[in-house]
């Protein structure tokens, strides 16, 4: 790229080759028109995310040392617990949620960063719906998120979880499902939210904590009354547990192992079903992406 | 081509504004303001920063929902239509919104595909405006290495891509050096003859008010002066005279006593009006009474409009502005909740 040349171009652009204008007409809003928005807000967040190699490669980082240093280092101390069961092989599906879960919320992010850019203004003077907006960013985010799951997933061979098509596939759906519903949750907050630093801060308040208390890291029975009632609360426990169900029926181990790491989650000792899991999660997600169109549709 | 309708309303204008006001809380930021702008028309807002311009023009484009008053652009209604207005205005905003991920190209389809122009239109149109501003060539770049220039000449191709019908522009050429200034005033002119199109803008560059159709010259929240820029010169009628003394405060007291002439002082000189100002200058220099180190006459400018109608230069009402914003902010620091 030469600069003398970028001088003369800044300029004086040269007439128009074509003298014959082009003239286009904004048709009146139909769900058509609505579809093709949902469809290009959606495609924004896929091309920033290929342009960003380098979030990429970072997002994978926590996730590998939860898996290979974490689930290596305590391996000793977990060997007496997990009855021969590797402790990165317990962590697995715990760490493909929270790994999915921050790649969602760093998408809802962009909301905040669009605004702060100015971009977000471009979208809200367009004459399209607010919430055409909001589905179309909460898809995005939970298309990249999938994608970074899915690199997750591809790890399964390294943490001795077998590659059998339903096992990869109902996992696949159910982080799928997660990505959407964290993505609506951080897009909810995001609105509200002028600012990265408080985004990101309020990411931090409630993501570890929801984080640590989902029982990513352990078995959920057998907890202190305390930490079970909050364990119970917290969504993505629900989340965690269905897909560790997965991989648990998936592997071969001994019943006793089985008994303490995939516990399941219990209500006053009734064990709940994996369907009904994963449809609050789905249930949490609408909910939370209607909250967000409501919010977004109230600002000015 | 239409033309610019001077006097009298076309039957459907472009913009037509009747008593709007916007207030913000305690600040009255647009107090009751009426025009209309006719179709094809290159309309210029002026005044100083925190005249209300932004907020008029955001009330125009529907981003802020009037407190009283009425507005249609293309004959919609901006309160009650609010989407069809959207359809048909067009967004050149004073703070970038581009996105600097993404390409030039990426930028535009993203705008044409959010409006729902035709698929089959929308490369032959993209490649029309980004010729016209001149970056066609550069469509493949990442916005974010664009200059401040080349942004806003992309931002000015992106709010043309759905062929609106009136191009809202706020100050489309602050920040921009003089060269890119004129450029882009050279899109304006050329959009002006291509293309069927009403441009409205704001700015406080009064020599580019000089290429407005018409101006308002707005202040504290109220259009004080609305004409075309030569009627509004040839209404003063006096040529501005500007002297350097010795002492200004005498010069001014010996200018009211001596010529009944009521002047002050503006921009570290003092200045007056009067009807001949060559035949006054030997006069002024035979019976002042106070030493004058330098005096200049010039006829009418745009700057004398806004003086006259305002009292004050468009620098001097922005300096007062910031000093008033650092007094403000001062106060708020120093007594200020810890």
């Amino acid at each position: 790229m030469s600069t003398t040349v970028d001088r003369v171009r800044e300029a004086g652009p040269q007439p128009p080759s074509r003298p014959d204008v082009v003239r286009v007409s904004v048709p009146k809003r139909s769900f058509w028109s609505e579809l093709r928005a949902i469809k290009i807000v959606w495609r924004r967040e896929l091309i920033r995310f290929r342009a960003d190699k380098l979030r990429m490669v970072t997002s994978l980082v926590q996730p590998l040392l939860f898996l290979f240093v974490l689930g290596a280092g305590l391996q000793g101390l977990a060997r007496a617990g997990t009855h021969g069961v590797a402790l990165k092989t317990f962590i697995y599906p715990g760490i493909l949620c929270i790994s999915v879960m921050f790649t969602a919320m760093f998408s809802a992010a962009s909301i905040v960063w669009d605004r702060e850019f100015g971009f977000l203004r471009e979208m809200m003077v367009a004459p399209v719906r607010r919430s055409s907006i909001v589905i179309g960013k909460c898809l995005g985010g939970a298309t990249v998120a999938g994608f970074q799951g899915l690199l997750i997933i591809c790890l399964a061979g390294l943490v001795h979880v077998p590659y059998t098509p339903l096992l990869i596939l109902g996992i696949f759906g159910l982080q799928l499902l997660l990505a959407f519903a964290i993505t609506a949750f951080g897009v909810m907050i995001a609105v509200r939210i002028k600012q990265m630093q408080s985004f990101m801060g309020v990411m931090q308040m409630i993501v570890m904590p929801m984080f640590f208390i989902s029982g990513a890291l352990f078995p959920v029975a057998g907890l202190p009354r305390w930490l079970a009632v909050l364990n119970r609360l917290d969504p993505l426990t629900y989340a965690v547990d269905p897909m560790r169900r997965l991989v648990f029926a998936a592997l071969t181990i001994p019943p006793a192992a089985k008994r303490i790491l995939d516990s399941g989650v219990t209500w006053f000792g009734w064990r709940v079903p994996g369907l009904l899991e994963a449809g609050m999660i789905l249930l949490l997600g609408l909910v939370m992406l209607s909250i967000a169109i409501w919010e977004f549709s109230a600002t000015e | 081509m239409p033309q610019p309708e001077r006097n009298g309303a076309s039957p459907t204008p472009a913009i037509a504004v009747r008593d709007l006001v916007k207030n913000f809380d305690e600040v009255r930021a647009v107090r009751g303001v009426n025009f209309e702008v006719a179709l094809g028309e290159v309309f210029g807002f002026l005044g100083p920063n925190g005249a209300g311009k932004t907020t008029t023009i955001n009330m125009l484009c529907t981003l802020a929902k009037p407190t009283s008053g009425a507005a249609t652009v293309a004959g919609h209604d901006v309160v009650t239509e609010r989407d069809d207005v959207r359809r048909n205005i067009g967004l050149v905003f004073q703070d970038p919104t581009l996105d600097g991920y993404m390409t030039a190209q990426q930028n535009l389809k993203l705008h044409a595909e959010l409006y729902g122009v035709q698929s089959d239109l929308v490369v032959p149109r993209m490649r029309q405006v980004m010729e016209m501003v001149g970056l066609w060539d550069r469509k493949d770049t990442v916005v974010g290495t664009f200059s401040g220039g080349m942004r806003r000449r992309l931002e000015i191709a992106r709010g043309l891509m759905h062929s609106p019908r009136v191009l809202f522009l706020d100050e489309p050429t602050i920040g921009l050096d003089p060269q890119t200034r004129r450029s882009i005033w050279s899109y304006i002119r050329e959009l002006k003859e291509r293309e069927e199109i009403t441009i409205f803008m704001t700015t406080h560059y009064m020599d580019e008010a000089e290429w407005c159709d018409r101006i308002a010259i707005m202040d504290h929240g109220q259009i004080v002066a609305l004409d075309s820029p030569e009627t509004l010169k040839a209404q003063i009628g006096e040529d501005r005279v500007t002297i350097h003394t010795q002492d200004d405060q005498a010069a001014i007291t010996a200018l009211a006593q001596q010529f009944g002439i009521e002047a002050r002082i503006s921009e570290g000189a003092v200045t007056f009006g009067v009807p001949a100002g060559e035949e006054f200058v030997p006069r002024l220099f035979a019976q002042l009474g106070v030493p004058i180190r330098a005096v200049n006459v010039s006829r009418p400018t745009l700057d004398d409009v806004f003086m006259s109608h305002t009292g004050t230069t468009i620098r001097d009402a922005e300096e007062d502005q910031s000093k008033h914003r650092n007094r403000v902010m001062m106060q708020m620091m120093s007594g200020g909740r810890r």
